[in-house]
């Protein structure tokens, strides 16, 4: 009985196929952009996990300013860090294995016909160690190099790219502005970020060329510090900020004027906006959701009038109540359930051309695929339920005179 | 096998007639508007018999025939179906005396379109719940029973009226019925396709036992009924009782 219904329901969909196609559109629609979304999300969800793992959780970020910082308050932007800040946190504070200076502008490179602009960073080789980045070909800075602000340079895969295609960049010169600078590494590739920024979109120069040839001062806008295996961020991250207190002269009462971010922050702040996002995203595809319910609804009372003969008929020759709400009611389920899955397929499809698009991971989950199976089988039952009744409450006397 | 007995009256004893209506009436609207379709009829019909009946148009015997057929119930007065009240029993209970006893043709034949003729002839077997085995068996014989061997693949729309009236002849026979009911079976078909048709009700009547109640404007197709029963206004004029005198 129940694989005739079926078999009926099958018969009913495909001699209005158009029409059918039609009507499960919305479901189409909404089933593939809630898919989309929650793939997409926990695709970016998962590159933040993975880009923090490997920036490594013991990495902790020391900025200047203050999120509270306005007008009145001190009175103009704080004070940049200086090297000899850097170096103190390093001694100073025994949780701290190794911290590194950075400094960086967006600036244009150009080699021969090439110009790319890139973000142009002063640093040191504790750069490397705190962010685990490997020079691939070439080498590190020498110390010489370092101390004399020597104006030499190691650059990302993708500056690299972009500036001299497939050929060898080291041993060569590109300009930054006004100062040249010798090719001597190019860094492992690291990929896109979060964000969707290129990581590996990079040029790396001693931080000391840095402050005398392009930013004309003696300071360092962000330190990392690399937070000794074992030991507590927590704390490292409270030495840190008693020791620059003092160094900065904060009396007691006053607030930072600095910021110590550890990873675990960055990825919740990062993870929050993703969640936030694919929420009220998929909110609105659940909103496509019940309109195509709705339109599932429409073509079923259609269907309904247009058949009352047949109806009648049925209903003459004995069929009960329940028989004819269960024809009705399984031609909407299966009706939304092939909308779900084209639904589902175009979502998986579309989350895939997503993942490549903003270069993160594709990650299609078992347990959202089933959830919006179900919900368009719940979606077929709820709005396919009041024209089923309606079907099996017909008066059989007037529906065979319906003409 | 294709009773559904617990839900069904136990089957009649033999000095019960079939059909026994006493005192039936049918009144639709309300206030201005009512309308007395029957104003109180007295029927009795016993199994095996072949009633015709008559009357002008809005005399009540569809109504009538909506009645027996169980499609509609009496607003007062008594139908007992083979000693059953049918004014007792609700959709689903009626539904399933239509389903087990009763077999229906109707004037406009009443086919699914875009359905073949076995598909049609099949339909009540699959609410008796029947295998797609043994309804495509049952259905190929009732189509043969009809003279329509070799039409079974036909669409409604690729068969003469004549065709398509005995499709529906076929549909009501399929499940053995006690009862088969008529509504001017012939109302759309010429001399020579209602006397085929006539043919297989009489048939039907003498060789299977099957009781035929055929509403007919046709006196001349009355003839072949054992009984003729005349409505005039609501009322049953002669013939509420066995015996042609009446």
């Amino acid at each position: 009985m129940f694989f005739e219904t079926f078999r009926l329901a099958i018969h009913a969909i495909l001699r209005n196929a158009t029409r059918s196609f039609l009507t499960v559109l919305g479901i189409i629609i909404g089933v593939a952009a809630v898919i989309a979304m929650v793939t997409v999300g926990q695709g970016s969800a998962d590159q933040v996990e993975t880009e923090v793992s490997s920036l490594g959780t013991n990495l902790l970020m020391i900025t200047s300013g203050q999120a509270s910082q306005g007008p009145g308050m001190g009175g103009g932007a704080s004070a940049s860090f200086s090297l000899k800040d850097v170096d103190a946190v390093e001694t100073e504070i025994a949780r701290v294995s190794v911290s590194a200076p950075t400094s960086a502008r967006m600036m244009t490179a150009i080699f021969g016909n090439e110009n790319y602009s890139t973000s142009v960073t002063g640093t040191d080789n504790r750069f490397m160690f705190v962010r685990d980045w490997a020079v691939t070909t070439g080498r590190e800075f020498y110390d010489s190099e370092l101390r004399t602000g020597a104006t030499a340079c190691i650059i990302g895969e993708t500056v690299s790219t972009k500036l001299f295609g497939n050929g060898d960049p080291l041993g060569a010169t590109i300009r930054l502005k006004q100062i040249s600078c010798r090719v001597i590494g190019v860094l492992e590739s690291k990929g896109a970020s979060s964000f969707g920024t290129d990581q590996d979109d990079i040029i790396l120069i001693p931080i000391r060329t840095f402050q005398r040839r392009i930013a004309g001062n003696q300071d360092v806008g962000m330190i990392f510090a690399s937070v000794r295996e074992d030991m507590s961020t927590e704390k490292a991250k409270a030495d840190i900020e008693n020791l620059l207190r003092e160094r900065r002269g904060i009396g007691f009462g006053e607030e930072d004027d600095f910021n110590v971010m550890d990873m675990k922050q960055i990825t919740s702040i990062l993870t929050g906006i993703t969640a936030v996002l694919t929420g009220l995203l998929s909110a609105v595809a659940a909103v496509s959701l019940l309109v195509g319910g709705i339109g599932i609804m429409n073509i079923m009372l259609v269907s309904v009038t247009e058949r009352t003969r047949e109806i009648g008929i049925r209903l003459a020759v004995g069929a009960s109540e329940g028989q004819v709400l269960l024809q009705f009611l399984v031609e909407s389920i299966v009706l939304s359930l092939i909308g779900g899955f084209l639904g589902i397929l175009l979502g998986l499809a579309l989350a895939y051309l997503g993942a490549i698009l903003l270069r993160i991971p594709f990650a299609p989950e078992a347990s959202i695929v089933m959830i919006a199976f179900a919900f368009s089988a719940i979606v077929g039952i709820v709005f396919g339920y009041f024209p089923a009744r309606r079907a099996a409450r017909l008066d059989p006397i007037e529906a065979l005179r319906h003409q | 096998m294709r009773r559904d007995s617990d839900e069904i009256p136990d089957p009649p004893e033999l000095s019960v007639p079939q059909i026994e209506l006493e005192g039936v009436t049918k009144i639709y609207g309300q206030g201005e508007a009512e309308v007395r379709a029957l104003q109180g009829i007295d029927l009795k019909i016993h199994e095996g018999e072949f009633v015709a009946i008559m009357g002008p148009s809005g005399s009540g015997k569809s109504t009538a025939m909506n009645i027996i057929g169980c499609l509609d119930t009496p607003t007062s007065g008594s139908y007992r179906f083979s000693g059953t009240e049918v004014g007792e029993l609700n959709r689903n209970q009626r539904a399933l005396l239509r389903r087990n006893y009763l077999g229906f043709v109707f004037q406009g034949y009443n086919l699914l379109a875009r359905t073949s003729a076995l598909e049609n002839v099949e339909l009540p077997l699959i609410y008796l719940g029947l295998p797609i085995f043994e309804r495509r068996q049952l259905a190929m014989e009732a189509l043969e029973k009809v003279g329509l061997k070799g039409r079974e693949k036909h669409g409604p729309s690729q068969l003469s009226g004549g065709q398509q009236q005995r499709v529906a002849i076929a549909r009501a026979i399929v499940t053995k019925p006690e009862i088969l009911l008529a509504d001017e079976p012939t109302g759309n078909l010429d001399t020579a396709r209602s006397e085929e048709i006539m043919n297989i009700l009489t048939d039907l009547n003498k060789n299977d036992g099957i009781t035929i109640v055929m509403v007919t404007h046709e006196p001349d197709l009355a003839e072949y009924a054992g009984r003729l029963v005349q409505f005039v206004d609501g009322f049953i004029q002669s013939g509420e009782r066995e015996g042609k005198d009446n």
